[in-house]
């Protein structure tokens, strides 16, 4: 469970996050909607103790990130916008090295390394270094590493991007496979397909502030048309105006 | 260390043993190429000086059936004499300045004429005193025809019934206190340079790798989302750095221990005194300067926006331990109790105390050690602050 309280942050005199605020609940998927620089990753960044917040608050599962940082990153799964993994390392090094972090050692790591390899099917290249990895491949291997803890929930900023069609339909196969086992799973896209088909609560975001959220039923039925799409375009129009 | 730290710094070591570069530099160019280079540097100018000794002077003669006393004086002395047609008096200075001949003596035609009336006799040497390599061959040219001065003033003395010595009034006894190992010291000044050099080299693409090639490859963000207190990750990167500086500084050490052996300083009357306890002794003053230069390193790197950035400011960075060894060398700084606070400078002295096998007393390697080591200190400290703050991610 994740509680996101009148969030703030400013870079100099750009306010990138003005006043966002949501819950996302275990056993759902909630997706963060909005256009590029409507400040999703600058809100996710701050939930995952990145960045410290002007303003509010973010507690994952009641720790408050800000006052008590490791007892909330070791119940959050992060998968940063860009993340990147070490060329030298093999994948399952890679994995392994965040698993240590979060203090696994020993069979127990092992077997939960192997249960992620097989789950996004990566036993063809799990034990070559990962330099010269396609992107797909890459983010199997940074996916992997987010979940190594088996944290109750996950953070994913813009996952699908860069990513093939295939590679695009087992993200969201696991997204959902995650959330069916009672995880609370965030993820942010610019692409409003992407979450209308994925979500079951939306945020929308714009200009720094949360301009819509709900269901998408209920979201769409606010609007006059009553397709997400609509009231998506109304409520970044609204935001310009 | 926390099992955290541990983590971090064993997936440091493994990633940088499987680094082309790391292990290049770390390993290869530093400590064997500064004993290598040092090697050659050493022997060529040795060999100059050696050469130069004993070679014959090489001189152009003008003129010479003017003065065939002086000449063959000359030769006497160990010139080799010649004659060169087209060098003329009035081309002699542009045969010099197109490097066609060294020296050009010039005798006029009246020289033995002014010789014998006992006045001056000129006689022209040209020369070109911004040419070092013949500096040499000039001076001794110049004491030859002092030389041949002196005895012809002496020889007009003692015609008239004169002592030589009475226009001889000072004596300059000059006394050399230099002892082999200490003469040796002007050239193995260099030494602890090739050793402070190699030992940051050894640490640069790891502390750069660590810090802002993490960035730039985005990983550090992901790093940092993990459970494990900033300042533990900062410090484990730290302590990498710093063993592939110690391997660096050993592998050097041992480098020059060894390749020392093949400069012929014994030819000269030197002495390098490097054996196996210097070598552990040069190590252990070094291990203190290990740990300050790899937190110097890991902070530069940090503050830099790109991989390619930090190379250029850590380049920079390999250069500011220098400063005082160059100071130091022109100098020619005493070592005491005051300098062993000033890093870079400590070991320098404390090295070249080995080297000229006059130690420094333990007092002074200890507060050397201990001052270098607080300031080490304080900057990893410095280093883990800086990841606190947010602009570290870039």
């Amino acid at each position: 469970m994740i509680v996101v309280e009148g969030l703030a942050k400013r870079f100099g005199e750009v306010v990138a996050v003005a006043d966002v605020g949501f819950e996302a609940a275990d056993g759902r998927i909630t997706g963060l909607l909005g256009p590029n620089g409507a400040g999703k990753s600058t809100t996710l960044r701050m939930l995952y103790g990145a960045l410290r917040p002007d303003r509010g608050r973010a507690l994952v599962d009641g720790h408050d990130v800000a006052l008590d940082p490791m007892g909330a990153l070791a119940r959050l799964g992060v998968l940063p916008h860009g993340a990147g993994i070490y060329p030298h390392l093999t994948a399952r090094e890679n994995v392994r090295y965040f698993g240590e972090l979060h203090g696994l050692r020993g069979a127990a790591l092992e077997r939960r390394i192997d249960e992620l390899l097989e789950a996004l099917e990566m036993g063809a290249f799990a034990d070559r270094r990962t330099k010269g990895f396609s992107q797909g491949q890459k983010l199997k291997v940074a996916l992997a590493r987010a979940l190594v803890h088996s944290p109750r929930n996950v953070v994913l900023d813009e996952p699908t991007n860069g990513l093939d069609v295939l590679a695009t339909r087992s993200l969201r196969e696991l997204i959902r496979r995650l959330r069916d086992a009672g995880h609370c799973v965030l993820f942010s896209s610019h692409v409003m397909q992407e979450v209308a088909a994925l979500c079951d609560e939306i945020v929308i975001v714009g200009g720094g502030r949360v301009v819509a959220r709900g269901t998408p039923a209920e979201i769409g039925a606010r609007v006059q048309g009553g397709s997400l799409e609509d009231a998506f375009v109304a409520a970044l129009s609204g935001d310009a105006a | 260390m926390t099992r955290a730290a541990w983590v971090v710094f064993l997936k440091e070591l493994r990633e940088n043993f499987r680094d082309r570069r790391t292990l290049l530099t770390a390993l290869l160019f530093g400590p064997l190429g500064a004993p290598v280079l040092f090697a050659v540097l050493m022997n060529v100018t040795l060999e100059r000086g050696a050469e130069r000794g004993e070679e014959p002077v090489e001189v152009v003669v003008v003129g010479r059936e003017h003065a065939p006393n002086l000449v063959a004086y000359l030769q006497q002395q160990g010139a080799a004499v010649e004659e060169r047609p087209g060098v003329t008096p009035e081309t002699a200075s542009a045969a010099v300045r197109r490097r066609q001949a060294a020296l050009v003596l010039v005798i006029p035609a009246d020289f033995g004429e002014r010789l014998r009336a006992g006045q001056p006799a000129a006689v022209g040497l040209h020369a070109d005193s911004s040419d070092t390599g013949t500096a040499g061959a000039r001076s001794r040219l110049a004491s030859m025809l002092q030389g041949y001065s002196s005895r012809t003033a002496a020889q007009r003395l003692q015609a008239r019934g004169l002592s030589p010595l009475l226009v001889q009034p000072v004596a300059v006894d000059l006394v050399d206190v230099a002892t082999p190992a200490s003469r040796a010291l002007l050239v193995l000044g260099m030494l602890s340079y090739f050793i402070v050099f190699a030992t940051m080299m050894g640490g640069l693409y790891v502390a750069i790798d660590a810090t802002a090639g993490e960035r730039e490859r985005g990983s550090l963000e992901p790093l940092l989302t993990n459970p494990v207190p900033r300042e533990q990750i900062v410090y484990a990167k730290i302590a990498s750095a710093a063993v592939f500086m110690s391997l660096s500084l050993t592998l050097t050490v041992v480098g020059f221990a060894v390749g020392l052996r093949f400069v012929r300083l014994e030819e000269l009357g030197m002495s390098a005194n490097f054996g196996p306890e210097v070598a552990v002794g040069v190590i252990a003053v070094m291990l203190p300067f290990v740990v300050l230069g790899a937190a110097l390193m890991t902070i530069v790197a940090s503050f830099t926006r790109s991989y390619r950035e930090a190379q250029s400011w850590l380049t920079a960075v390999l250069l500011v331990p220098t400063v005082p060894i160059i100071f130091a060398a022109i100098y020619q700084v005493q070592p005491s109790l005051s300098l062993m606070w000033i890093p870079s400078l400590s070991q320098h002295l404390a090295i070249n105390g080995w080297l000229r096998d006059d130690p420094l007393p333990l007092v002074q390697l200890a507060a050397s050690g201990a001052a270098t080591l607080l300031l080490g200190l304080v900057l990893a400290w410095v280093a883990a602050r800086l990841y606190r703050r947010e602009a570290v991610l870039g």
